[in-house]
């Protein structure tokens, strides 16, 4: 049976990512950040059928509305606001509550940033801030380095994700430690999104052959010499390797196996 | 009065958080998709009628701009 998701797409109902009780659309997830421009914005969702959007806050002195928010919007996707560029706890909660009363939602990709530099998540400051989100009823997803530890102190405390980075933020470096990848799936019951690193199609369709419930690309999308057409490429990319990982793979072999039959041959 | 909005020093009468708003961000005031803090507080829009300003209070509007 198949049923029709809400942006458009088809999945099988038996493989719908669920977060929070919710079921999402895909499980390629778009980040919004460096577009050379908003008008490409269109295209992109059109292509990327993305299970949930993300956005930032800022500092406003105008609105535009229908800008932004009315584009996603209008394709039936979940806005999830990020506390992008806070470097503590603090900022981050306050953050996510004005994302909260902006955007009307309780859902947060939390990021607190460590290092300006790396844009590595500082986990200290980050386990606190998610503790202090989930008590204040908000939906956690946090943006996590790849550590199966932490992953499992952050589910403890309630976050209904984990969003460990392939690789750092804009690399495109794809997923660097797949080890500690898989085993980050493995410590944790709630859905792991691989989020920050990729650069193209094959990086995605590694981090489900891995094990990750979705994964969230940005730059890899909006950087691109052609947003819309890596859009596609990208869900594609993470459609394929669900699709791999379900279907269980060879065994690697350090020598040859022939598939055709040995019997027979001719000479 | 003396505050601070978004990061910078305003002088600015005494009155509402709801009619600064107004005055100061014209094209969107304290409608959907922006939220208001005051010294590090979220005031929901419901609030913000009633909030009276004070010199020295620290003033953050924002909305949703692109982001990863």
């Amino acid at each position: 049976m198949i049923v029709r998701a809400e942006s458009g797409g088809t999945i099988p109902d038996d493989d719908v990512l669920v977060i929070a009780g919710e079921p999402l659309s895909s499980r390629f997830f778009l980040g919004t950040g460096g577009l050379p421009r908003l008008s490409l914005l269109e295209s992109v969702l059109a292509a990327a059928r993305p299970g949930l959007v993300t956005v930032s806050v800022r500092r406003t002195s105008t609105r535009e509305p229908g800008g932004l928010l009315g584009t996603v919007r209008s394709h039936g996707v979940r806005v999830l606001p990020n506390t992008a560029g806070c470097l503590s706890a603090r900022e981050a909660v306050l953050t996510a509550e004005l994302a909260r009363e902006a955007l009307e939602t309780d859902w947060v990709k939390l990021e607190v940033i460590g290092d300006e530099s790396s844009l590595l998540p500082d986990a200290v400051e980050l386990l606190e801030a998610a503790e202090t989100l989930v008590a204040k009823g908000f939906t956690v997803l946090p943006y996590a380095p790849p550590d199966p530890v932490l992953a499992r102190r952050l589910a403890d405390v309630g976050c209904e994700a984990v969003m460990p980075l392939g690789a750092p933020i804009g690399s495109g470096l794809g997923v660097l430690d797949p080890w500690t990848l898989e085993a980050v799936v493995a410590a944790v019951e709630v859905p792991v999104v691989l989020d920050a690193g990729i650069g193209t199609a094959s990086d995605a369709a590694r981090a489900m052959e891995l094990g990750c419930a979705a994964v969230l690309a940005a730059s890899a999308v909006t950087r691109a010499e052609d947003p819309p057409a890596m859009a596609r490429a990208l869900r594609l990319g993470v459609e394929a390797g669900r699709a791999a990982r379900s279907a269980g793979r060879i065994p690697r072999r350090a020598v040859a196996r022939a598939s055709s039959p040995m019997t027979g041959r001719i000479g | 009065m003396l505050i601070t909005f978004n990061g910078q020093p305003r002088e600015v009468p005494p009155g509402r958080l709801s009619a600064l708003l107004v005055e100061l961000l014209p094209a969107s005031g304290c409608g959907a998709g922006v939220a208001v803090a005051v010294n590090g507080e979220v005031v929901p829009r419901s609030a913000q009628a009633e909030c009276w300003l004070r010199p020295g209070d620290v003033i953050d509007v924002v909305s949703a701009v692109p982001g990863g």
